[in-house]
């Protein structure tokens, strides 16, 4: 109990004694009440580590919800856009779901794990609105996010780490595939998955191995220069790969008061998971008008002029007013250029963008007017991220 | 084989029949289909004991205006009734029946007798708003729909048309309840008692619960009076349904709806119980609305923040009815037997109103339930044999369901306290029954196929009313899913016999017509 009285019911992962251990530089944040590391000893070269060898990031906070029962797929078919019917078992699908307005409450991932029984991972708590999905149906959903514990393995050496940790035939694994395994006694699943739009992978172990499991896999990493990674790292990487990020490149729309700052799949740049051939799902009429009216706002890939990270920046047309902001920004190494996502308003660009960026040194602010490139796709996208049978290096 | 229709209606409970009618006169071909062998669903004369009929349900027409009657011809159609509303008798042990009426023959005790009719023209002046909006469908908020605004505007005006004071005070009173009101006016016990039933009658509210005031003004927004048809209300269906066939309306009894058929996000027809289809360009239904949601159409072909909306309709049952059959009468309270021929009410005073109420917020049955009593064969004799009798009881509270279910002996335990409170206030009644039957709300719900056995479909109050009955975003009759309409009391304005929620779907439904 704390000095205020307050038990603010902080929480530790099953890796915590290991990662408190790494975390040189004692920053941390909290994800979902748990407590996660920002950077172990420095972000950069934690980065570095995904792009040329291989980082491991905590991610057993990831909500996890085992959904189950003789109707889990058209119950899934009607919370998800996408069509979920034709995922195999031993396959994972990206998704999102939306409200009645069709705009998005979370992305995730759905794990396809036995015939008929799911798994759908997400960085928001989601209960409340799965459950209410489940009203009619005769299925079970039960969150599962404290009794797995979750790891990322990513980067160029990722498989062959995994290799020495003691995984037979994982560079046959495609992307988005699943597979259960028995490493050394452990029972654990593995994924080729991840958020940093490399080559890498997802375990997914019961808590109890959960240090046993991270011992094993430092000690078979250390030949192939695994480091562990903090949030900070994932970011960058994130970024790169151009996904999106829930509480950063959108906010849930369960969570918004105010209107018109929810977004559509559309408005996302998810406009290839909203599937208007399958049956109904939620908040497909709004959907379907949006698509045929058109969306309000508009996802842009940028590539940013100059060394100024465009981090907040207002985003202007030719007009005088801004038509929209950077919502993530950073130099990537990798393109040797500074990159942004950001929002825009839909058809108010006359000509090329520019960002107006405000950045502080020693103090003083100062502002430039920055040219951007729209690009489609992510900013990087090595073909190891898909190549099968994945390198062994 | 599929047959192809205009207009489905499914149920032929009055609302039902309302709107069928009005389709099938503006030329559309309507069939309407009813679960039960007979049409009427709750508006129904039932024959309980041998010989012995009285209305099953509701026992009074509050609210069905004279301009339905005429546009549908109900009394060509066999209706008959004697337009002079009722005046409400309240009984109390020991004690002079105090009599409250639309004209001077109100008996009232002391400053009561002058509170009355100041009372009761102040309530009904405040509820010729509530009157104006039964009257007409809920206005669309957040659209720019010229009728919508329209519709908002003449609210607005009626509001503001009450007058600034009146105004104040209805903004004052709508959330408020009717315990407060009724100290603020009255000093008899009794008759506060009795005041206060008729905003509770058929809710889930205690005269303390807020919003009973607005349950009040909804009962009196046509002056409160009640009017008994003759054969009882199951005479206002046949006569509803006559009309609604001879405007060229199918009505089909035993063919149960098992489901609605939706295609491509549309309602398109309906599969019957014995399995066969039938489609139309409109499925209006008459069943509640979260069962016609929930389990006609499916949760999952609808969006989840409405399905979860439909799911928390408050819908708990309250009132039972109780039938007795007689063979004779009882004792005329102060020896007047205009009196017995009236609407009788037993409610103690406020306090005892409210602790009948409690035990039901607790799954349990009110020890000493507050009664609504009528003797329909006094003025329609041809309900029981001759020189028999008929007693038609409406008593709060029951419990939809008690914890362990409605045991034979619960039924008894709770009979019998309906009894005894019918006795002490009419004595010597008890000794006349030669039959009973009663009926609780889990009977309603099983028998008229209604959600929680909730008269009014659905809790009467402000977070189901007006802009959000039955559900925010579901209120205009049409919204909840494409050729659906929803035309039971479930949807606005709520319930009681009126034909409003009928009339209102019909309209929207031709509206829609019109447009396309």
């Amino acid at each position: 109990m704390s000095t205020l009285g307050i038990d603010l019911r902080i929480r530790h992962t099953p890796f915590h004694p290991r990662t408190r251990e790494a975390n040189l530089l004692n920053r941390w944040h909290s994800w979902q009440g748990f407590t996660v590391a920002d950077a172990y000893f420095d972000a950069d070269l934690e980065y570095f580590a995904v792009r040329n060898a291989t980082g491991v990031f905590d991610l057993s906070p990831m909500t996890k919800y085992r959904i189950s029962g003789p109707e889990a797929l058209a119950y899934l078919d009607r919370l998800l856009t996408r069509d979920v019917t034709k995922l195999k078992p031993g396959r994972v699908a990206y998704a999102v779901w939306c409200d009645d307005a069709g705009k998005v409450i979370d992305d995730g991932t759905l794990f396809h794990l036995d015939d008929g029984t799911y798994r759908l991972c997400s960085q928001e708590y989601h209960l409340e609105w799965l459950q209410a999905a489940a009203l009619g149906f005769d299925v079970l959903v039960q969150d599962e996010t404290d009794s797995i514990a979750a790891l990322a393995i990513q980067g160029p050496t990722s498989c062959a780490v995994l290799g020495a940790f003691g995984f037979a035939n994982l560079p046959s694994l495609k992307p988005f595939g699943l597979r259960d395994d028995q490493v050394e006694g452990w029972n654990v699943t593995v994924s080729r998955t991840g958020f940093t739009g490399d080559l890498g992978y997802e375990l997914w172990i019961d808590p109890e191995d959960a240090l046993a499991i991270w011992d094993r896999l430092f000690d078979a990493g250390r030949p192939y220069g695994i480091k562990p990674m903090g949030g900070d790292a994932l970011q960058m990487a994130r970024i790169e790969a151009g996904f999106i990020q829930a509480g950063c490149d959108f906010l849930p729309a369960d969570r918004l008061v105010r209107p018109g700052r929810a977004r559509s799949p559309f408005e996302l740049g998810l406009g290839w998971l909203v599937d208007f051939n399958k049956p109904h799902f939620s908040g497909r009429a709004a959907l379907a008008l949006e698509n045929d009216v058109g969306s309000r706002w508009e996802l842009v890939r940028l590539l940013v002029d100059g060394n100024k990270p465009a981090r907040d920046a207002y985003l202007y047309g030719s007009a005088r007013a801004p038509i929209g902001f950077v919502t993530s920004a950073m130099w990537s190494p990798v393109a040797k250029q500074n990159i942004a996502l950001g929002t825009i308003e839909r058809g108010k660009r006359r000509g090329s963008l520019k960002a107006e960026i405000f950045y502080q040194r020693e103090l003083h602010w100062s502002r430039v007017l920055a040219d951007c490139q729209t690009v489609e796709g992510p900013f990087f996208d090595p073909p190891r991220r898909r190549t099968t049978p994945a390198l062994l290096r | 084989m599929t047959e192809r229709l205009d207009v489905i209606v499914i149920g032929a409970g009055h609302n039902g029949l309302v709107c069928a009618e009005r389709l099938a006169r503006a030329g559309r071909k309507v069939v309407v289909l009813e679960r039960r062998e007979q049409v009427g669903g709750m508006t129904e004369t039932i024959e309980f004991a041998p010989g012995y009929r009285a209305s099953a349900c509701a026992q009074f027409l509050y609210d069905l205006p004279m301009s339905t009657v005429d546009e549908l011809g109900l009394v060509s159609h066999g209706l008959t009734m004697d337009p002079r509303p009722l005046d409400t008798v309240a009984l109390a042990p020991d004690t002079e029946p105090r009599v409250f009426s639309s004209n001077r023959t109100s008996t009232l005790p002391g400053m009561d007798a002058s509170a009355w009719p100041a009372f009761r023209k102040h309530m009904l002046d405040l509820a010729g708003f509530i009157e104006h909006i039964k009257q007409r469908p809920p206005p669309k908020l957040h659209q720019r729909d010229r009728a919508d605004l329209l519709g908002l505007a003449g609210m607005g005006l009626a509001l503001r048309r009450l007058g600034t004071d009146d105004m104040r005070e209805f903004l004052r009173l709508i959330t408020s309840n009717v315990y407060d009101l009724l100290c603020e006016h009255f000093e008899d016990p009794v008759v506060r008692g009795a005041i206060g039933f008729d905003a509770v009658l058929g809710t889930h509210l205690g005269p303390r619960s807020p919003g009973s005031v607005l349950t009040l003004l909804h009962r009196w927004s046509r002056g409160g009076g009640p009017v008994q048809p003759i054969g009882g209300l199951g005479a206002v269906s046949s006569a509803l349904a006559a009309s609604a066939r001879a405007a060229g309306v199918h009505v089909r009894t035993e063919s149960g709806v098992r489901n609605i058929n939706v295609h491509a996000g549309r309602a398109i027809g309906v599969t019957l119980n014995d399995g066969s289809t039938l489609e139309a360009q409109d499925i209006v239904s008459n069943v509640d609305p979260r069962r016609t949601l929930l389990d006609l159409v499916g949760a999952r072909h609808i969006d989840i923040g409405l399905a979860r909306r439909f799911h928390r309709i408050r819908a708990k049952g309250t009132a039972a009815r109780m039938l007795l059959a007689l063979d004779g009468l009882p004792e005329a309270p102060s020896g007047n037997d205009r009196l017995l021929r009236q609407r009788l009410v037993v409610a103690g005073d406020l306090d005892e109103l409210e602790r009948a109420y409690n035990p039901v917020k607790y799954g349990e049955f009110s020890p000493k339930p507050a009664l609504e009593i009528s003797v329909p064969t006094l003025s329609d004799p041809a309900l029981a044999p001759a020189g028999h009798h008929v007693v038609s009881i409406t008593a709060q509270y029951a419990p939809l369901r008690p914890e362990g279910g409605w045991t034979t002996s619960r039924r008894d335990a709770f009979a019998d306290a309906i009894r005894n409170t019918l006795d002490a206030a009419l004595p010597g009644v008890a000794r006349h029954i030669v039959a009973e039957d009663l009926l609780v709300p889990d009977d309603l719900e099983s028998r008229y196929g209604i959600t929680g056995g909730h008269w009014h479909h659905g809790e009467l109050a402000l977070d189901q009313f007006l802009f959000t009955r039955p559900v925010a975003f579901g209120a205009q009759y049409r919204q909840a899913l494409a050729g659906l309409t929803l035309c039971s009391a479930g949807a606005h304005p709520g319930g009681h016999v009126s034909g409003h929620a009928g009339r209102h779907a019909a309209a929207a439904i031709l509206r829609r017509g019109t447009e396309s």
